[in-house]
C-alpha cells in the first residue's frame, strides 16, 4: 500500500525549548492526523490534549540477568567476563546490567536466569476531535527507551488507515539513541529552537545529525525576541544551511500560564493562533514542494 | 526522610548531580550557579548528547582526549559465517546476511560475548570514536570537565561513565546530568552522593518531577527540589512536596531578565548578587543534608 501521509517530528536538541507546546499548537490546528509522543521518559503532551485511553499495552525493554542462590557454586566467572561491572559478590545489580546476557551463557552451573522485564506502557487514545494519540511511559529507571519509542511508533503507524494525511510526533530532547528511533521513516523535522546560546548550540548538533540521516527540515524560533542578536545569528546559520524559518513566536508570560491552566496557547491567546497558523501553512508548502526531491538540507 | 541513605564510604568527597526529568528547566543554571559559589570545585558537563555548561563556564580547555568504545571486528579469513556471535548478541548489532555477517557498530554495548563465543577466533576488537573528553579550567579556578557526543553515535552512557571517571577527590563536585529519567541520567545520579532536581512551576514540570523522584528513590540517592520559573499561585508542586516530605531546596522566579541573561550565556548568579546569595544557601543546605568535605562557600 502506498503511504498517504507526511510524518512531521518535532525536535530541538535543548529542552525546553517549546517542543510538546508548539506539538500540541499543530494538533489542534492539523486535521486528519495522528499525534505521538515520542518522549517516553518526561511524557507531557497528554496533559494538555486530555487524550482517553483506548488500551494499554505492556512493554518488555529487555532482558536482566539474576543469581539464583542456591544454584550459584560462586566461581566467579560471571564477575570476570562482565564488561559493566554490575555483578559483585554474586549478585547482579540491576542499574548496572545492560542484558546482554553473557553472564548467563558463561555460567556452568545454569545458575543465572536471564527473563525479560516489564519496563513501561503504552496508550492508544482518542483526542476529542475522533483523531488517535499515542503515548508511553517508561517505568522510572528503567532503561531502552530507545526500543520503546520504536515500539509504539509502530503500534501507532501500523494503525493508521487512508484517510490520515499527518503524522505528528513529539520527540525527546538530545541526539541520542531515543532521537534516533523519533527519527524513523520521518518526511520532515520541524526544529523548535530559542535565542539562547545553548539552544543554537543544540539545535547545530541536532541538524548535524540530521545531515547523516539526510532528512530535511525546517526552523520554528520560540521566543524570538528574547535576545535579537543571537536570534540573528540562528536565521543567519539557518540560511547558510538553507534551511528555512517556518515561525516566529514571540516570549510571552502567556504562554506559561496557559500551560499551568492546562490549555494550548492557541486557544488562549489569538496572536499565537494567528502565528501558528501562518507556520502550518508554510509547513505545509515546504514539505509539498519538495516531494520529489530527495535528500536536501 | 531519605538522609540515612547517605554513602558514606567515599570518604572526603562530595558528588552532586544536577537532575531534571523535562528538559530546558534549569539544570545547567543551577549547576554553574552552584560551582560559582563553592570554592576549589569541579564541573563535570554529563549532558553528553547537548553539552551547553561550557557556554556559561566560557572555560579555557586546556586538554581534549579521544573517547573510543570497543567493537567487533570479523577477520574474514576465518570466518565462516556460523552465526554463533549473532545467537549471542542481544542488541542485534550483527546480523547474518546469507554468506556475510554485518556489525552495526552504533547498536553494540561492548559486552564481548561475540568474540568470546566465536568458535574460529574470527572477531577481535576494535576501538570505535564515539567523542570526546575535554578539560580545562574557569577564570575563577574550577575545574572543568565535559564530554562531547560524537554526532550520529547514538549512545551516550559510555562516554558518559568517562567523564564521570575524572571526578576528583578531596573536593565538590558538581555534575550536570542529561534530562530525563532513563540510563543516561540514572548514570549520573547513582554515581552522586545527593541529588538536586531541578523543575518548574508547570503540570509538566510537576509530572516530569515525580518520575524523577521515583528513579531517586529506587537509586537510594538522597535529594533535594529547586523550583525554578516558580510562581507562586501554582501550588501543586510545593504541595507535592509537602506530601512526601521532600526538601524543597530553592525558588528561582520566573523572569524575563533572568531568561534573557541565560539567553547570552550569562550566569545568573554572577549578574545578580541576590541570586548569588541564595545559591551559597543552596550549597549551605546541600552540606547539611548530606556528610561535608570540609569544602567552604567562597
Amino acid at each position: 500500500m502506498c503511504k498517504t501521509y507526511k510524518q512531521i517530528v518535532v525536535l530541538s536538541g535543548k529542552g525546553g525549548t517549546g517542543k510538546t507546546t508548539i506539538s500540541s499548537a499543530i494538533a489542534s490546528l492539523l486535521s486528519n492526523k495522528v499525534i505521538i509522543d515520542c518522549d517516553v521518559e518526561a511524557a507531557n503532551l497528554h496533559l494538555t490534549l486530555k487524550p482517553r485511553v483506548e488500551n494499554k499495552y505492556d512493554f518488555y525493554g529487555g532482558k536482566k540477568a539474576s543469581i539464583k542462590q542456591g544454584k550459584c557454586i560462586e566461581c566467579g566467572i560471571c564477575e570476570s567476563i562482565c564488561n559493566f561491572n554490575a555483578i559483585k559478590n554474586f549478585q547482579v545489580n540491576p542499574y548496572e546490567c545492560e542484558g546482554c546476557g553473557f553472564c548467563y551463557r558463561v555460567c556452568p552451573e545454569d545458575a543465572i536466569s536471564f527473563e525479560l522485564q516489564l519496563t513501561g506502557r503504552y496508550y492508544k487514545c482518542d483526542l476529542h476531535d475522533g483523531s488517535k494519540f499515542y503515548y508511553a511511559r517508561l517505568e522510572p529507571g528503567e532503561t531502552n527507551s530507545g526500543k520503546l519509542v520504536s515500539e509504539l511508533k509502530e503500534k501507532a503507524i501500523s494503525n493508521i488507515n487512508e484517510s490520515v494525511k499527518w503524522v505528528v510526533v513529539d520527540g525527546p530532547p538530545g541526539i541520542g539513541c531515543p532521537v534516533n528511533a523519533s527519527l524513523a521513516s520521518a518526511d520532515y523535522v520541524l526544529i523548535v529552537t530559542e535565542p539562547s546560546k545553548s539552544a543554537m548550540n543544540d539545535s547545530i548538533r541536532l541538524i548535524g545529525l540530521l545531515r547523516i540521516l539526510k532528512l530535511r527540515a525546517g526552523i520554528i524560533i520560540n521566543k524570538s525576541d528574547l535576545n535579537e542578536e543571537v536570534c540573528k545569528a540562528i536565521e543567519h546559520y539557518a540560511f547558510l544551511e538553507n534551511i528555512p524559518i517556518i515561525g516566529r513566536l514571540p516570549f510571552d508570560e502567556q504562554v506559561i500560564q496557559s500551560l499551568r491552566e492546562g490549555k494550548s496557547i492557541i486557544d488562549t491567546n489569538e496572536l499565537y493562533y494567528l502565528k501558528m497558523k501562518d507556520a502550518i501553512k508554510l509547513l505545509k508548502n515546504e514539505i509539498r514542494d519538495h516531494k520529489n526531491k530527495l535528500v536536501e538540507i | 526522610m531519605w538522609d540515612t541513605l547517605i554513602n558514606v564510604e567515599r570518604g572526603q568527597e562530595l558528588v552532586i548531580s544536577i537532575a531534571s526529568g523535562k528538559g530546558g528547566t534549569g539544570k545547567t543554571t543551577v549547576a554553574t550557579g552552584l560551582v560559582q559559589t563553592i570554592e576549589n570545585c569541579s564541573y563535570f558537563d554529563c549532558d553528553v548528547e547537548e553539552p551547553n555548561g561550557h557556554i556559561l563556564l566560557q572555560p579555557s580547555i586546556e586538554q581534549t582526549e579521544k573517547i573510543y568504545k570497543p567493537v567487533p571486528a570479523i577477520n574474514s579469513d576465518l570466518c565462516n559465517c556460523c552465526g554463533k556471535c549473532v545467537d549471542v548478541c542481544e542488541f542485534n548489532a550483527l546480523i547474518n546476511i546469507k554468506f556475510d555477517i554485518v556489525i552495526i557498530e552504533e547498536m553494540c554495548h561492548s559486552c564481548g560475548a561475540c568474540q568470546h563465543y566465536c568458535p574460529h577466533e574470527a572477531l577481535s576488537m576494535r576501538r570505535k570514536e564515539i567523542g570526546e573528553l575535554r578539560k580545562g579550567n574557569t577564570g575563577n579556578g574550577v575545574l572543568f570537565v565535559d564530554g562531547v557526543l560524537k554526532i550520529g553515535e547514538p549512545s551516550a552512557v559510555p562516554l558518559i561513565k568517562k567523564v564521570i571517571e575524572r571526578v576528583k577527590p578531596d573536593v565538590v563536585n558538581v555534575l550536570d546530568s542529561p534530562p530525563g529519567t532513563s540510563c543516561p541520567m540514572i548514570e549520573v545520579a547513582k554515581n552522586s552522593d545527593y541529588c538536586v532536581l531541578v523543575t518548574e512551576s508547570t503540570p509538566y514540570g510537576l509530572h516530569d518531577l515525580v518520575q524523577s523522584v521515583d528513579v531517586l528513590k529506587a537509586l537510594r540517592i538522597p535529594f533535594g527540589v529547586v523550583i525554578n520559573k516558580f510562581e507562586d499561585a501554582f501550588k501543586d508542586i510545593v504541595d507535592y512536596l509537602e506530601a512526601n516530605d521532600i526538601d524543597l531546596l530553592m525558588t528561582i522566579p520566573f523572569d524575563r531578565k533572568i531568561a534573557e541573561a541565560y539567553s547570552s550565556g550569562k550566569i545568573p548568579a554572577i549578574f545578580n548578587n541576590e541570586e548569588r546569595n541564595k545559591f551559597e544557601e543552596l550549597f549551605k543546605r546541600i552540606c547539611s543534608k548530606v556528610k561535608t568535605t570540609g569544602a567552604e562557600v567562597v
